[in-house]
């Protein structure tokens, strides 16, 4: 049980890392486009030049 | 066009748009090794310029049809692109670009036409691909682009056109302080919820192994005070942070001597965080941190998700509302020289002239100089036909000239024009309306008060009976009666009911207007533009001679073929449905007449039926020539004899008829308000079946008669589109304009029927009493859980985890409730 002196003081620290990259995201507009990212992902450039697919 | 191609083409639909392809016609652009059918020039243009760029990929990705290309052929620039070089003088572009070091410049644009992502990305690899293009980014929410270049390599207005090659339409805007308001407000908000979810998170991991040992012994005495530690250093934050706007409003609301929800909100918050505060200092007594934290982030959430959905409704509007310099011809040397000039409208001086081409707007108030036009102020008046000026006649700036260029001399400008007194009385009426918003915040004052009330007495009971529970106990009643479900209530309702009128193209843009057309029980409707199309279109044909009424449709289309007249339009859009248009010779144009010209070996003329009949000399059938109701009636004639009548007016909406049995379905009263003559607002009404009708009304008029519904204990919905309607919305109950109405409608309304689709008033007034229900089924729920909760608290019998589960319990089924509103999907309501 001894382990816990660690671990809630651990957990605490915790939160408070995950709430400062929260933070910077919201700051560097990473939620601005809730929608776009998501559809921009499946149109990539790196697609060799190939025949038509019909 | 290329009559051998023609049979190869056997494609129906246009590859680009999607829109039918017309007969004779044969567009090809070859894509992805396949030869694919395009509707038209323009749409042939802008597919090429995407094939050449090397973005064919966009074809493949995209889920939704292009728009029709706004070139409609590869040398007619429109109007507004020609002006874009406007957009290059530093005095315009002061307004919305911003300067960086040397000639690097940025500015945000609104892109019209993006239905799908694949808009987003073939926008953004097409202009950054421009040569001293910096950066793009399109934000596919919400249709806004930021572009940064470099001003000594590329103009703005070159990209404006490299935009439009591809299909496009870019506008620049001002983002304004407004729109940075709002970011920073989003962003705070963001953050706000954040902490508070993950507060609330781990707080609880904390709290559950606690619930779950009391009294069995089985947890140590450090880990405990140890948990409750960092529960409070985890709370702090959601608290002094997070909670913070409640504290603001809660403040704000005691210095102005009035409660609202904020006030129940901060006590409830404050007493219960102290009160752990205090229990962790002094190592006994009960904590609430995990009661605080989850009520706050609910409550937060629920405000976040209110303002997306305000947001959403605003920004819809605001993108119809476009960035156009009004710019004006100014003739420099009139009368000696006809040499012009383009220059900004607030440039212009009183007594100067500017020339006005056929289809631009007029900029300002004045008197026609020179020339002779048809100029369309249905803006202004409602009246859809154009209205012939002459020398010495006076110009109202917004107005349109239809016909041919006139010559003004302006004598009125910015504040002294026509327009901005309409505004000025919209304005009075808009600070005259009832504010019906306090009446949630009235029950909350009551709330606090019995609350306080009820708090006091307990504590003062168990002081008597016993002074070392008093505390606890009254801790447990504040934060018990936390009005989570009561504060949650009415907002989640209406945002949950705002998100499906929205779905039904009817945007909300005030908050109280769901709640007023629920009320409603007078419907009043502007004719021009709302019941009816709002412009001309061909009603009824009439063969008079050996020809079918098919046959002289076309040979008057081609006619008109290069016209641009109202008229013309008209004909040519019933033609379009109808199949081919035919050869034309040479056509002469007689303004305020009609047209004559050659159509397959054979002369006509179309027109007045006078003009038309001293083709053949004989007078007109005089029966069907009578009066047709405010219709304009086009007569068709060749040598020989006549051929057709047309009559032309405004037509009713195809849907208008379902809304108003709807509406009377429902028990509403329909009125009928007009600016137009008596007979064709009679008209109107009766095959509509609405019964009461006021027919040339002035805006003053409407007004008064609305005033005059309201003291009679009527609740009016007024539903209109122009500028002579803008008064009269601002001073009903509850106003909704028309999407394509004009801006100042737009902005004096309430709600925006952005679908054009009337039926949809009435989906949107049964959403609207579904959420009066929902809102009072959850106002009983919060008021019957608080009757219950209360006294057990006052009693002694509430734990710190009982305390937690009913209220979250009680917020979730408020919130549950509230989205049913959003699961009743509407039916058939996908329409653009």
């Amino acid at each position: 049980m001894e382990i816990l002196y660690l671990l809630i003081p651990l957990s605490v620290v915790l939160i408070f890392l995950i709430v400062g990259i929260f933070l910077w995201a919201v700051k560097s507009g990473q939620f601005e486009d809730m929608e776009g990212p998501a559809h921009r992902i499946l149109m990539d450039d790196d697609r060799p030049q190939s025949p038509p697919d019909e | 066009m290329n009559p051998s191609a023609i049979s190869d083409c056997a494609v129906q639909e246009c590859f680009h748009c999607g829109q039918p392809i017309p007969h004779n016609t044969c567009y090809p652009v070859e894509i992805e090794h396949i030869s694919r059918e395009m509707c038209c020039r323009g749409c042939q243009a802008v597919a090429q310029a995407i094939v050449d760029g090397g973005l064919a990929d966009y074809y493949r990705h995209r889920t939704a049809k292009s728009g029709t290309a706004v070139l409609d052929a590869a040398d007619v620039v429109p109007e507004w692109l020609r002006q874009a070089t406007l957009y290059d003088l530093p005095e315009v572009q002061h307004s919305f670009v911003r300067q960086e070091a040397g000639e690097i410049r940025e500015a945000s644009l609104i892109l019209e036409g993006i239905v799908c992502a694949a808009c987003v990305w073939l926008n953004e690899h097409h202009i950054s691909s421009l040569p001293g293009v910096l950066s793009v980014e399109v934000n596919y929410s919400t249709h806004r682009a930021r572009v940064r270049w470099d001003n000594a390599r590329i103009r703005l207005s070159e990209i404006l056109h490299a935009v439009a090659a591809i299909g496009y339409t870019a506008h620049p805007f001002d983002p304004g302080r407004q729109e940075q308001l709002f970011q920073k407000e989003r962003q705070a908000a963001l953050r706000r919820l954040f902490i508070a979810g993950i507060g609330m998170m781990q707080v609880m991991m904390y709290a559950v192994p606690m619930y779950m040992a009391t009294g069995d012994g089985s947890m140590p005495p450090w880990i405990e005070s140890m948990m409750r530690w960092a529960s409070l250093v985890l709370t702090l934050p959601v608290v002094a942070y997070s909670a913070w706007p409640f504290f603001l409003g809660a403040w704000r609301d005691l210095k102005l001597r009035q409660a609202g929800m904020d006030v129940p909100v901060a006590l409830g918050v404050g007493s219960a965080f102290l009160a752990s505060v205090y229990a962790t200092l002094a190592g006994h007594g009960e904590v609430y941190f995990d009661s605080v934290s989850m009520f706050v982030f609910f409550l937060l959430s629920g405000r976040f998700l209110e303002m997306g959905a305000r947001r959403k409704a605003a920004d819809a509007a605001e993108k119809l509302v476009k960035l156009q310099p009004a710019m004006a011809n100014r003739l420099v040397a009139y009368p000696e020289s006809w040499e012009d000039e383009l220059v900004p409208v607030s440039s212009l001086s009183l007594g100067e002239h500017v020339l006005i081409r056929p289809g631009e707007g007029i900029p300002a108030d004045g008197l026609v100089a020179q020339g002779t036009s048809q100029v369309d102020e249905s803006l202004l008046t409602g009246e859809s036909r154009p209205v012939e000026k002459k020398g010495g006649e006076r110009l109202i700036a917004g107005t349109v000239n239809v016909d041919s260029a006139l010559v003004m001399k302006v004598d009125g400008l910015g504040q002294d024009t026509v327009l901005s007194g309409i505004v000025r009385l919209l304005d009075r009426a808009m600070a005259e309306k009832p504010a019906l918003a306090q009446l949630a915040d009235r029950v909350a004052g009551w709330f606090v008060l019995a609350l306080l009330l009820i708090a006091a007495f307990t504590g003062a009971a168990w002081y008597f009976i016993e002074p070392a529970r008093a505390f606890w106990i009254t801790v447990a009643v504040l934060v018990v009666s936390c009005p989570c479900a009561l504060s949650l209530a009415t907002p989640a309702a209406l945002t949950a009911a705002t998100g499906s009128l929205t779905r039904l193209g009817l945007l909300t843009t005030r908050g109280h207007a769901l709640e007023t057309l629920a009320r409603a029980t007078h419907f009043v409707f502007d004719k021009t533009g709302t019941l009816t199309r709002g412009k001309m279109s061909l009603l009824e044909v009439i063969p008079l001679g050996a020809l079918s009424g098919d046959q002289s449709l076309q040979i008057a289309a081609a006619l008109e073929h290069a016209s641009e007249h109202a008229i013309a339009r008209a004909l040519s859009a019933a033609v379009e449905t109808h199949g081919h248009v035919l050869e034309t010779g040479e056509t002469a144009n007689l303004p305020g007449s009609g047209v004559e010209g050659v159509v397959d070996g054979k002369r006509y003329r179309l027109g007045r039926p006078q003009f038309a009949g001293e083709l053949c000399g004989r007078m007109a059938p005089e029966s069907a020539l009578l009066d047709r109701n405010g219709a304009t009636v086009v007569a068709l004639a060749d040598k020989a004899g006549w051929l057709a009548l047309f009559v032309l007016g405004d037509a009713l909406r195809p849907d208008a008829a379902d809304l108003v049995t709807g509406l009377q379905h429902r028990g509403k009263t329909v009125v009928l308000l007009s600016g137009d003559q008596e007979g064709a607002a009679q008209q109107v009404a009766g095959e509509l079946g609405i019964p009461v009708v006021r027919a040339a009304m002035t805006p003053q008029g409407k007004l008064d008669y609305v005033r005059e519904l309201q003291n009679d204990g009527a609740v009016v919905a007024m539903v209109g589109d122009g500028v002579n309607d803008a008064p009269v919305l601002a001073a009903a109950d509850v106003s909704i304009a028309m999407g394509s109405g004009t801006q100042v409608a737009r902005a004096s309304a309430d709600m925006i029927l952005l679908s054009e689709h009337l039926p949809h008033l009435n989906a949107s007034l049964d959403v609207a009493v579904k959420a009066q229900q929902v809102i009072r089924q959850n106002l009983a729920w919060a008021f019957a859980y608080n009757l219950v909760a209360i006294p057990l608290a006052a009693l002694g019998y509430i734990t710190p985890w009982m305390a937690g589960i009913g209220m979250s319990a009680s917020s979730l089924l408020v919130v549950l409730n509230a989205l049913r509103l959003i699961q009743s999907e509407p039916d058939g309501a996908n329409t653009r």
